[in-house]
């Protein structure tokens, strides 16, 4: 049963999104991804100034066994990728939702179409 | 079996200065005439190599491959690979001086004995498969499924039919597959497989349309049954105008009962390193040549062998005008080929005929014994092509022991592990592919391990989970190979 | 049937087990219009005894003519330890080392082998080997692609004094991926910057600078890396390894070094076998691993904490990332790889730069005896490594045919390739050709020549 905080939004591609107080949006992996990729070996977080769109393809997550990309959950434009994730990858696997954040943008746009911690836990077991 | 126990030293370790294998080198040393090369192109330091004496490094390396399984040493059930017996002759013919130290540019005149081999090799892959034309000079499978899926889109091209960039693939395909239609600048468009094995042809019609150029299958599948829909299937792809390619890797399951030309591929390749049983050599060198059907004759790769009269020679550019070009700067690998081209003068016509025969039954043999044994098998239904997939998703989910479990502990059971997680779509697979070199001893043993280790599973999972016990190292931290790469040796800071 | 265990007992237990009558019930799945009713086309069956005449006849048939081409293909001595411990069985009939376990031999040795070659190239990493030197160019181009961060125009520069079949195999490879091969004329023989001026200021990704080059010349690697440097490029270096037992490696060109290095590991103990099986490689720094091609090995430790070898950053490869894989590489050339292994641990760093100095001194004797020949004379006079472009005043096919009769491979005729040349040959001497070689050669051109010119 994986760990889904009630005060974030989602995506069906496993991505979350907090709101910081100053309008500023964190993304990152959910819980059930970090799992399903296992050991994180390497990230590759975006570049600050990077304008993105909505499910533009922006970090990549590598496991061992997996490599996978990381979707923008909104559009907006990359203040920073999270510097410690070069160092530690581990740290998406025992903090998802804190020190493993991928990224920090700066909303284009209203956020839209994101998941609700409920919804997004139904989609999870919709998935199977 | 003279399996090393030990773990052997890292070469450099060996190295004192002043060691060498002198009967190795020129007896003059000689320095380049510094007024000939100025100085700022000469090296300064040496390079990191090591300084060992002629026994040193014949034991060390010896002693390494005392550390591998092989066929010639383990029953090597590896599911898509076909780990078939390499035969000796096929290696002592191909490296008779003559073969061995022809340079690959020079004359013709010179090259007519090898030419003969080739252009015979070409014409018995035609046979076998039902091809119109063959090129050998792709270096491996992958290489081949390049050439194949280039010269679908410069057939397309060639009619002016530029829309066509859309490659389907089921899901179950080989990462090659996918990865192959991207390199030459195509979208990849997957398909499900259904329950039983088979395409989901429903799924298909609804993605054929006037963007295809072509679908990507291997027949039997990934999934170890045959296509028992192919002729439907062709005939929806070039209904809507693309072109059919066939993944030759299974190609031993079928040798000599169907050709991939008769089923309506218009291209394949073959996996000589596989069906053609040229070495695996640890990681290649394969070769994979394709055959092509008439229409894309004019776009084969070159150099292809021609015959004028009686006299063979390589056709070039200036033949095939209209050929996707060159992949290497030579002819292929010539070594690899003259050793295929020996094994199928060995095996002949009646040869031929019964390597699909006995590779289907050793398969089918092994499933209906492990399936009698407790093993579920993933298409109970279906009969084996030359492999069949084993899912240990029960004992994963009961007992906590995975196929990866399985597989290891198989190693201290003497066996190599057949091929695990693939394809992707069955959970916990283990496909596994005897070949028709196996005999009846042979099977059955792995047959007693697997059920020994299934036993194993069920009263000391931890027992299975912690293998293997007995190779000369435990089961290895990927991760840390992952985070802390260490992909050279460095001498220890002084 | 002469690999086949099965005897008729075996076959009758197998099929009960099975539950069918006879083998061909085992294929009732397959359409019955689909089955093969024969392969006429297809030889009777010979013994072992019958295809080794045969291939003793057709191999005798070639001989073995004395050879003077290099042209990318080079003809060494192979101690015969090399191949007596790679055709062992144990290395020869191993699969891809998948199952570390069953496989620490294989990657060891490939481990070994990425250090040496890493070392010989002055880079700081390697992978586990790609086909051969020409798809290795292709290969580096498309790496240097994903590796530059700001170059978008994915331009890259190919000079004409590249080999033209590395030129045409990285087109043929990589344009699919929307990689567009530029050539640089190069009409004396080497790159100058006189060559490359319209490129300053472009956007271009990578050039590529073979050493020596096609011709033997040997390029000015400092001054062409520097201006690559300056404008923004990386460099790909294309270079031969035997060479590099004397000649500065390309990760120690100019003032940051080549970014990549490629080539080909054929004359490292691999023969010439009439084009294949060779062994590309492929070398970086650090900085640019995760965007390299192919398998790469590294030293790991196991379950108690014993030093282990496993294959590994695998999630770039086909096999995982599949659409979106580095390449669609999967077998390379293992074996190759074990003989260069082999052949580097006996020859050490002493007895290559022996060998490399063995060759520059017979390529030299080679040109001085031939231009001492009338009708004969040397293009680029320049510094050289290994291989001398001669030119002549009549067509020269039916020169070497003349010299292929008396037994003699002479060289490597340039005409299709470099028309501009006029008759002009490469010819190459390794450690391999002596003075009594060199002196076979150079009559029999004496007199191919004379005779030429009395028929004229």
């Amino acid at each position: 049963m994986s760990n889904i905080p009630a005060d974030l939004k989602y995506t069906k591609s496993h991505e979350w999104v907090r709101t910081l107080a100053n309008g500023d949006v964190e993304v990152g992996i959910t819980d059930h991804a970090q799992g399903a990729l296992g050991d994180l070996v390497f990230v590759e977080v975006p570049e600050s100034g990077k304008t993105l769109k909505v499910g533009d393809a922006f970090a990549v997550v590598e496991s061992v066994k997996a490599a996978s990309d990381v979707y923008a959950p909104i559009a907006g434009a990359v203040l920073e990728g999270n510097p410690a994730l070069g160092d530690q990858p581990e740290l998406i696997n025992s903090e998802p939702y804190g020190a493993g954040w991928i990224a920090r943008m700066k909303p284009g746009a209203q956020p839209q179409g994101l998941l609700s911690a409920a919804e997004y836990q139904a989609h999870l077991a919709a998935e199977g | 079996m003279a399996m090393l126990k030990h773990p052997e030293k890292i070469i450099f370790e060996y190295s004192r200065p002043q060691r060498g294998a002198f009967g190795q080198w020129p007896t003059e040393p000689g320095t380049p005439n510094s007024s000939d090369i100025p100085a700022n192109l000469l090296r300064k330091r040496a390079p990191l190599l090591p300084e060992v004496s002629e026994l040193e490094v014949v034991r060390h390396f010896t002693r390494l491959s005392q550390l591998n399984f092989s066929i010639d040493t383990h029953f090597y059930p590896l599911g898509s690979c076909t780990m078939k017996y390499n035969p000796k002759a096929c290696n002592q013919f191909a490296m008779l001086p003559g073969f061995l130290n022809r340079h690959p540019l020079a004359p013709e005149s010179t090259g007519q004995g090898f030419l003969a081999c080739m252009y015979e090799l070409q014409e018995m892959l035609k046979e076998v498969t039902g091809m119109q034309g063959v090129a050998l000079s792709p270096m491996a499978g992958a290489h081949g499924e390049f050439a194949g899926v280039a010269m679908i889109r410069a057939y397309h091209r060639a009619r002016g039919d530029l829309a066509r960039n859309e490659i389907i693939v089921p899901i179950a395909a080989h990462g090659t597959n996918p990865a192959t239609a991207t390199m030459c600048g195509c979208v990849v468009r997957e398909i499900p497989v259904n329950d039983e094995g088979d395409v989901d042809v429903e799924a298909l019609k609804a993605a054929v349309g006037p963007n295809t150029a072509g679908i990507m299958l291997t027949n039997p599948s990934t999934c170890g049954v045959f296509e028992r829909r192919i002729k439907e299937v062709a005939k929806i792809v070039h209904d809507a105008g693309g072109l059919l390619y066939y993944d030759g890797a299974n190609l031993n399951a079928i040798l000599g009962k169907v050709r991939p030309g008769d089923m309506g591929f218009d291209v394949i390749h073959m996996n000589l390193h596989k069906t053609f049983s040229t070495p695996h050599g640890g990681g290649g060198p394969g070769a994979g040549a394709v055959g092509v059907g008439a229409r894309l004759l004019p776009f084969m790769p070159i150099p292809v062998v021609g015959k004028d009269g009686d006299q063979y020679r390589w056709l070039s550019e200036k033949d095939l005008p209209q050929s996707i070009g060159r992949l290497s700067a030579f002819m292929g690998n010539a070594g690899v080929l003259l050793r295929a081209y020996i094994y199928m003068r060995m095996l002949g016509r009646e040869g031929m005929h019964r390597v699909g025969e006995y590779a289907t039954l050793n398969a089918n043999y092994l499933m209906a014994r492990l399936a009698k044994a407790g093993f579920d098998l993933a298409y109970p239904e279906r009969r084996a092509s030359h492999e069949f997939i084993v899912t240990a998703k029960r004992q994963a989910r009961d007992l906590g022991v995975t196929a990866m479990d399985i597989a290891k502990r198989l190693l201290d059971y003497g066996f190599h592990a057949p091929t695990t997680y693939f394809p992707l779509l069955v959970p916990e697979c283990l496909l596994i592919e005897p070949t028709e070199t196996e005999s009846k001893e042979a099977l059955d043993g792995f047959i007693d391990a697997m059920v020994a280790i299934l036993k194993e599973a069920e009263s000391q999972a931890d027992f299975v989970r912690s293998a293997p016990h007995t190779m000369t190292v435990r089961r290895l931290d990927d991760v840390r190979a992952a985070r802390q790469l260490d992909l050279t040796w460095k001498p220890a800071a002084a | 049937m002469p690999f086949n265990p099965h005897t008729p007992k075996d076959v009758e237990q197998m099929l009960a087990a099975i539950g069918v009558k006879k083998i061909e019930d085992l294929f009732d799945e397959i359409p019955k219009e689909l089955r093969i009713e024969s392969l006429a086309g297809i030889p009777d069956a010979l013994n072992e005894m019958q295809i080794g005449r045969l291939m003793t006849a057709r191999a005798a048939q070639d001989g073995t003519p004395l050879n003077f081409i290099g042209a990318g293909a080079y003809e060494h001595h192979i101690p015969a330890a090399v191949w007596a411990v790679t055709t062992r069985g144990e290395f020869y009939s191993a699969y891809t080392p998948y199952q570390a376990e069953a496989s620490q031999g294989t990657l060891q040795l490939i481990y070994e082998y990425q250090t040496m070659i890493s070392s010989l190239t002055g880079m700081e990493v390697s992978n586990a080997s790609l086909y051969e030197g020409g798809s290795a160019v292709a290969e580096a181009s498309l790496m240097a692609i994903r590796a530059h961060r700001k170059s978008k125009s994915q331009r890259v520069l190919v000079p004409t004094t590249l080999h033209p079949n590395y030129r045409k195999t990285a087109v043929a490879t990589a344009t699919g991926q929307g990689v567009r091969f530029e050539e640089v004329a190069c009409p004396k023989g080497q790159i100058s910057l006189a060559d490359l001026g319209k490129y300053e200021g472009e956007d271009i990704t990578a050039i590529v600078i073979q050493q020596p080059n096609f011709f033997g010349v040997l390029e000015d690697v400092d001054a062409l890396t520097d201006w690559a440097h300056a404008n923004n490029m990386l460099v790909i270096g294309s270079v031969n390894p035997t060479s590099l037992g004397v000649l500065k490696p390309p990760g120690e060109w100019g003032a940051r070094g080549a970014d990549i290095a490629c080539g080909d590991c054929q004359p490292l103990g691999v023969p010439l076998s009439s084009g294949g099986p060779y062994a590309g490689f492929l070398t970086t720094k650090m900085e640019f691993v995760r965007q390299m091609p192919g398998r790469i090995v590294g030293r790991t430790v196991d379950a108690n904490g014993k030093q282990g070898f496993a294959l590994t950053l695998q999630a770039r490869e086909q096999h995982i990332r599949r659409g979106k894989a580095t390449s669609n590489i999967c077998t390379n050339q293992g074996l190759l790889v074990t003989a260069a292994t082999i052949y580097l641990s006996l020859l050490g760093p002493e007895g290559l730069a022996r060998v490399a100095n063995e060759c520059h001194r017979a390529s030299l004797e080679l040109v001085a005896a031939l231009t001492r020949v009338k009708g004969v004379r040397l293009a680029f006079d320049r510094p050289r490594f290994h291989e001398a472009v001669l030119q002549f005043d009549r067509p020269v096919a039916p020169i070497l045919a003349e010299l292929a009769r008396r037994g003699i491979v002479g060289g490597y005729d340039l005409g299709s390739d470099y028309p501009e040349l006029g008759h002009a040959l490469l010819v190459c001497a390794t450690e391999t050709r002596t003075a009594a070689d060199i002196e076979t050669y150079a009559s029999a051109l004496a007199e191919t020549l004379k005779a030429a010119v009395r028929a004229a």
